[in-house]
């Protein structure tokens, strides 16, 4: 399908009565891609959610170490990229190209596919940006992937109250929070240099149009995946 | 080439210009180059796995003396020739580990599904040729990073294949630091290597199948590559997911496998199973579908119950996923949970045998033609028929009470694996040979080894049931320092000596796979007078394959079909005056 003209719809291939799936190959692709990246944060949330209830111990009260009022903050701003990330599949659809553009009658302007990318672009890289400086204020606080630093603040803290800081499984706590969180950030970050990437290549030269913008539903899939992962671990992680 | 210079436009330019060694050869985004790299790598992956196993078998059959030319190891490997348990130990990990993710695996997939899938549903190429070359060189980086463990200090992984924790997850347990990361960083690659191919032969499948080819028009072969690849999309990622626990437990000193802290060991167990008995099928499905191809055109009768057929593969690649357990009878989880796992496990023998029952329909009161693909594929039913015996003793949770990690599920674990996976492939490369290099492999050579292979390969591996029956536990250093075991001495004596019989033999399958590059006879177009799209083709298949694609007209298995005349075989492509075009065909 993809071998076709220019004038031909290519974002809904023809003719469901020949082989193939009627969808195009990219975006089938990305599917399974992501059918297989459910299962790869199956194995961490699912190792989380076994040593959780196997521990030998009480888990940290939420709020007792991790920052929730900030991940709260955090987790808007991922969303909010996920809604400019619609806007821009919408501006698309509707072959609005450009970046900003004057409504008659209208006080506020139209924003086009190059505004709302631009705007999925920067919370992405907000949302990696916040997620930096709480790792650094943890660490500096004393919480690692080990558990609770020797010496440290939160170490003294759990001592005062074990178990509100979960004193007994820290380690499992810092184990699994780091690496949990640490390949969600991962993949966002990925999603931020892909976007980055089709910005510069396509976006901005005006490549897409509404016979095809493969590029941004692929990645539209994507970037609502990773955001869905982020709404179940901030709840499993940071909330219960 | 001349004919694929009018291909028609919609095909790209590739193959007008002349391209350069590096991209034509090396960097390659065709189909059929990724599938012979993957070759070459994979079977020097086999020789390699191969060379390790014979130091075991020396070790086994002759403890405490000298290896053969063991004085070039260095000191840390063998003391005055003789192969140190340290050393032993990284011998067993490697050999399994190089065997099952960097031979057999590349060489089902990496190999055939690259090669065959675009050929046999009738396309150009994979839906994804740049993903299909990052799939391979991903590959061979993870088998560069893995053999590097032999050469840095304290040597290779060492806590078997399986990796179970918290011996693999602590160095001070192990004695091996940077063998055992290097282990985990090759798997995490090689997983992103699988699950890009396994992405790109899904979606070829799904959409890029010629006009005509209907889902039940498509080889068995095809088929069950199509449901391993969905098999390897969803079972690797977890295994990445937990080899990067274990990377972190050994490096960063989190505490997910080590009880210690909290962690849990038998967590380890579950991931690794929970992708482990898929990889089991991901094994073994696209052998019993390349050998149902070559048994069909070997007998010259449709293959019995192409339906059925399919169906069994289906049914076993969905089974895979609630047998984990049965690897874990002894661990110490719940015992209720055993007897569920010990039943969903018995009932995968129900599709195994319908397949192997069909292979048996379809031979019988054939035409048969005993040419070498066919010899091994008959191996292969053969040989897996006593592997999947076997395999309900160990389903049984009493029995396996008594078997379990002994010398009998060695035994067992090479039925299927050797006498199967590999059978089947000593099948399908000759049978395909001529399609990759336009010459035939030797059928003399072929059937000594053939013969040969066969013979010793039983010697081997069936005198090990009896060691495992008598309790010799698997991975032992030096079973003669047990008193109930050293009367066994001469059985193993026994096996080793047939163990580097089968070795050797195996050089006639490196000679004439070699020697036929060049000096094979040249191949026609059709050797086997098989049905497929890809005998429509010149032999070597060209760049970009078709120049438009193929109109399908009927099913692969047409053999000695009343319609096809004179030739007892009837092609997939071939139009006959009754039939019609199928739907979305161009015109010609």
């Amino acid at each position: 399908m993809t071998h076709a003209t220019a004038t031909a719809n290519l974002m809904h291939p023809p003719a469901p009565a020949e082989p193939g799936s009627g969808v195009y190959s990219n975006k089938l692709g990305m599917w399974i891609f992501l059918a297989s990246d459910v299962m790869f944060f199956t194995a961490l949330i699912g190792s989380y959610i076994i040593l959780r209830f196997g521990a030998p111990g009480e888990w940290a009260r939420p709020n007792a170490v991790l920052n929730v009022p900030l991940t709260a903050f955090n987790t808007f701003l991922l969303i909010c990229s996920s809604v400019s990330m619609v806007k821009a599949y919408a501006a698309i659809v509707d072959g609005k190209k450009y970046f900003l553009r004057a409504v008659p009658g209208k006080m506020l302007r139209d924003g086009g596919l190059k505004f709302w990318m631009l705007v999925t672009i920067i919370c992405g890289a907000a949302f990696v940006g916040v997620q930096v400086i709480e790792y650094i204020k943890l660490v500096t606080e004393g919480f690692t992937p080990t558990g609770y630093r020797e010496g440290s603040l939160l170490a003294e803290h759990a001592l005062g109250d074990p178990v509100k800081f979960g004193a007994t499984v820290g380690g499992l706590y810092g184990s699994s929070f780091f690496t949990m969180t640490g390949f969600h950030g991962f993949h966002v970050t990925c999603g931020v240099v892909s976007m980055l990437y089709l910005y510069f290549t396509k976006v901005l030269p005006e490549k897409y149009s509404p016979q095809d913008y493969r590029g941004i539903e692929v990645i539209g899939l994507y970037w609502h995946f990773v955001d869905l992962v982020w709404i179940i671990l901030f709840t499993i992680v940071y909330l219960v | 080439m001349t004919s694929v210079a009018h291909a028609a436009p919609a095909h790209g330019g590739a193959q007008h210009a002349p391209m350069s060694f590096w991209r034509k050869y090396i960097f390659s985004t065709d189909h059929k180059i990724i599938g012979i790299q993957f070759l070459f790598v994979s079977l020097f992956f086999l020789l390699l796995g191969g060379l390790l196993a014979m130091q075991i078998r020396w070790q086994l059959g002759f403890p405490g003396q000298p290896l053969p030319g063991g004085g070039i190891l260095p000191e840390s490997m063998t003391s005055g020739g003789v192969i140190l348990p340290e050393y032993y130990i990284q011998l067993v990990t490697m050999h399994g580990t190089f065997m099952v993710f960097f031979a057999i695996m590349p060489l089902l997939m990496g190999v055939y599904a690259n090669f065959l899938i675009p050929l046999k549903i009738g396309t150009h190429d994979m839906a994804f040729p740049r993903l299909n070359m990052w799939s391979f060189w991903l590959a061979f980086t993870a088998g560069l990073i893995m053999l590097a463990g032999f050469f840095v200090p304290d040597g290779a992984a060492r806590a078997g294949w399986t990796m179970y924790a918290p011996l693999s997850a602590r160095p001070d347990l192990s004695g091996a630091t940077y063998g055992q990361i290097l282990w985990c960083i090759s798997i995490v690659v090689l997983g992103l290597s699988s699950v890009l191919g396994s992405v790109n032969y899904i979606t070829t499948v799904i959409n890029h199948r010629a006009p005509g080819m209907t889902w039940f028009r498509m080889p068995l072969s095809v088929w069950a590559l199509f449901i391993t690849a969905i098999l390897a999309v969803l079972a690797l990622p977890v295994l990445q997911g937990a080899a990067i626990m274990l990377l972190f437990d050994q490096t960063i000193g989190t505490h997910f496998f080590d009880p210690i802290a909290g962690g849990q060991a038998l967590l380890w167990q579950h991931l690794f199973w929970f992708f482990g008995h898929p990889e089991v099928y991901i094994l073994i499905l696209p052998a019993m579908g390349m050998v149902s191809d070559i048994i069909a055109n070997g007998s010259r009768k449709p293959i019995f119950g192409y339906h059925s057929m399919v169906f069994a593969i289906v049914g076993i690649a969905f089974l895979g996923w609630i047998v984990w357990g049965h690897h874990m009878f002894m661990s110490g989880m719940n015992p209720t949970l055993g007897s569920t796992f010990m039943v969903s496990t018995l009932l995968i023998s129900v599709p195994s045998a319908i397949k192997v029952f069909n292979w048996m329909g379809t031979m019988w009161r054939g035409n048969l033609r005993f040419t070498v693909p066919m010899l091994n594929a008959v191996g292969f039913v053969s040989m897996f028929t006593i592997g999947g015996l076997s395999g309900v003793f160990m389903a049984a949770t009493p029995v396996d009470m008594h078997i379990h990690d002994t010398q009998f599920i060695v035994a067992h674990l090479h039925y299927v694996l050797f006498g199967g996976s590999l059978f089947a492939l000593f099948a399908a490369i000759p049978y395909w040979y001529p399609k990759m290099f336009g010459r035939m492999m030797s059928e003399a050579i072929g059937k000594w080894h053939f013969w040969l292979t066969f013979v010793t390969y039983n010697l081997v591996f069936f005198p090990m049931h009896i060691l495992g029956m008598n309790g010799e536990m698997r991975r032992l250093y030096d079973p003669t320092q047990y008193d109930f075991l050293r009367g066994l001495q001469p059985l193993r004596v026994f096996i080793s000596i047939a163990a580097f019989a089968l070795f050797a033999s195996q050089l006639l399958f490196v000679f004439n796979f070699l020697w036929s590059l060049k000096r094979g006879k040249k191949a026609e177009q059709n050797p086997w007078q098989d049905n497929g799209l890809e005998w429509s083709l010149p032999s070597p298949a060209p760049h970009g394959n078709w120049d438009r694609p193929p109109n399908v007209y009927r099913g692969p298995y047409e053999f000695s079909a009343p319609e096809a005349g004179n030739a007892d075989f009837l092609p997939q492509h071939v139009k006959l005056a009754t039939d019609k075009e199928p739907a979305g065909s161009l015109p010609r």
